[in-house]
């Protein structure tokens, strides 16, 4: 580890992407993601072979890390749920091209412009594909900046080694906020595979096929056989990707489930709650997808109900309540548009639930 | 017995899926030739388009990426940012790149980007069936210009290789037509510029290609090259756009 910095989660994760290899950034501005942009465009030329490009918008970056990632560059682009919304389209053939990348969402309350305080209302757009087409990408949502480091790093790995986009899904606050971190000692790549699949120049003879990098697949049965095997990829992923992490869940009645900034306020509900006897539980899923279902099917065998709190109208709530499979009540408690939830919000939740006897 | 002519190796034996009377595969030929005789055939990136070309990976003999519609430049970007020593060029044609990838192509060029671009324009959308492009010329005739292409209505085709020409970013900006030997012959020599002037690493080259497309606009291959001449050459004229030295 190397030594203590106060950073702002956006330049965290900046520097992080370039201690991980990435040499390659194409970006677009927008709020409140800014820093990561402008961090990389002060940090890469002065790195050998470093490569910032502000591009002319979303839509054109996210196809310039299409263009890098078939070159075999590790390459990231970051934006803001509307930028995300852009590059949906540039995300779909990179998944369907089958190349890897890292993508950064430092959700804004939506739709439209909403605005640019933090949210969480781009969970669907984040676990249900987002862009055209049958296919998943994982999805990690640091809960602090220490974290977002960590996630990112990983992200190139994992990324290389299932050859699809990873998303990053933070929001407002883990991006605009300043928290000590540490910067791990650069790892040796976790045993990737050689990138031979990549457009680097090819002439006969030279001892692999020609590289063609390609999401058309005119023949139904020709692209139903490559969707299957995007599909066989994801199944790995379910089995062996899933994160989560869990606090005194084992006794608890009431179990909140919460993500990214709102697991860190649901923590501290959940302490206030246990010191007026309420025995209240925290799950806080790191991966959105894969989503970390057996934890919460296991807590559902011995909880009266769980409370999931979000930023937005209820997204996420609806994978809780496939994992609880209707044993318990779910119920759901969020603000949104940029409003973040309180403790004692929270708090006044759990009580009611416990009054009710619910 | 000498041989006088022969397919080039640039080229692989699939068959092109072009209409009878379609000038993309002259237009093919021609590309592939240029790699060849500059023998840059290992270090060439293609990309291709979506439109009538988008299986243009099936048919040059280097490496390629298929890019989403509009967005080869931007793709072209990433990939020559990366290894710069790649020779990339992008192959897309006049709806794919005059209008829903108006700012790719407008941006790469202002940039320098230094990459080839080899423009297709026939004036209409081939894949889709033959629908109104941004080249369409006034009073032409397509399926969603059914009573002539009105400019009062949906406004003036576009002259891509003049409005490029007008930035400080391009190297080298040609329009070429290949409806007759001669045009061919000086068609093959401006792309060979064009590759030239990106192997030289003076910046952005585009070639703008007048190209028939006989089913679409229902004519005969004869009748269609024979249009090309009398109605495209005067709404977009031939030559050299911009030559940086």
């Amino acid at each position: 580890m190397g030594e203590k910095m106060l950073m702002k989660g956006n330049e965290a994760i900046a520097e992080a992407a370039i201690q991980a290899g990435c040499r390659f950034f194409f970006g677009y501005p927008i709020t409140p993601q800014n820093q990561i942009p402008e961090y990389m465009s002060k940090r890469l030329p002065k790195i050998e072979g470093g490569c910032f490009l502000q591009a002319e918008s979303e839509v054109a970056a996210i196809n310039m890390v299409y263009g890098a990632a078939g070159a075999g560059a590790r390459v990231m682009t970051s934006s803001s749920s509307p930028g995300i919304s852009l590059k949906q389209e540039g995300i779909s053939y990179i998944v369907g091209a089958e190349l890897p990348c890292v993508i950064v969402n430092m959700v804004r309350g939506g739709p439209g412009l909403g605005s640019i305080q933090p949210a969480q209302s781009d969970y669907y757009q984040s676990t249900r594909g987002g862009g055209h087409g049958d296919y998943r990408m994982l999805v990690l949502a640091p809960s602090s900046v220490q974290e977002a480091v960590e996630l990112t790093q990983e992200a190139f790995d994992l990324a290389d080694k299932y050859r699809n986009p990873v998303l990053i899904m933070g929001d407002g606050l883990i991006g605009q906020m300043m928290e000590p971190v540490e910067m791990p000692e650069r790892k040796e790549k976790a045993e990737l595979p050689e990138k031979t699949w990549a457009a680097t120049g090819w002439k006969p003879g030279c001892g692999r096929d020609r590289a063609i990098i390609n999401s058309l697949y005119i023949d139904p049965a020709v692209l139903e056989k490559h969707v299957n095997k995007l599909y066989a990829k994801y199944a790995v992923m379910e089995e062996t990707e899933c994160r989560w992490q869990e606090e005194m869940t084992e006794d608890a009645d009431y179990v909140i489930v919460a993500y990214g900034t709102t697991a860190r306020i649901a923590r501290s509900a959940m302490r206030k709650l246990r010191d007026e006897g309420i025995k209240a539980g925290l799950i806080r899923p790191i991966t959105l997808w894969p989503f970390p279902a057996a934890p919460i099917a296991k807590a559902a065998e011995h909880a009266k109900a769980f409370l999931t709190v979000e930023m937005s109208m209820g997204q996420m709530v609806d994978d809780v309540k496939l994992a609880v499979e209707g044993k318990k009540p779910v119920h759901f408690f969020g603000r949104t548009g940029g409003i973040v939830p309180t403790v004692r919000e929270i708090i006044t939740q759990v009580e009611e639930l416990a009054k009710g006897g619910k | 017995m000498a041989v006088v002519y022969e397919k080039t190796k640039l080229l692989t034996e699939k068959p092109l899926h072009y209409c009878p009377g379609c000038t993309h595969g002259i237009i093919h030929r021609l590309v592939a030739e240029a790699i060849d005789e500059l023998g840059i055939q290992e270090k060439t990136i293609g990309i291709a388009p979506v439109g009538c070309a988008v299986f243009a990976y099936d048919y040059f003999n280097v490496d390629m990426m298929e890019a989403a519609h509009g967005r080869a430049p931007a793709v072209a970007t990433g990939c020559k940012r990366v290894n710069p020593n790649n020779i990339v060029f992008t192959y897309q044609g006049d709806g794919d790149l005059a209008s829903i990838g108006a700012a790719e192509i407008t941006h790469a060029a202002t940039r320098g980007e230094n990459i080839t671009v080899i423009f297709v324009n026939n004036a209409i959308y081939g894949m889709t069936g033959g629908q109104m492009a941004p080249t369409t010329l006034p009073g032409q005739v397509t399926t969603t210009s059914p009573y002539g292409r009105d400019p009062k209505l949906c406004g003036y085709p576009i002259r891509v290789s003049e409005m490029l020409a007008t930035l400080d970013g391009p190297a080298y900006i040609s329009r070429v037509s290949v409806h007759d030997v001669k045009h061919i012959m000086e068609a093959k020599k401006s792309i060979k510029k064009a590759f030239e002037t990106q192997i030289a690493g003076k910046g952005f080259s585009l070639v703008e290609v007048l190209s028939a497309c006989p089913t679409n606009w229902g004519m005969t291959p004869q009748e269609a090259l024979k249009w090309l001449e009398a109605n495209m050459i005067p709404q977009y004229p031939l030559g050299v756009k911009k030559e940086v030295e």
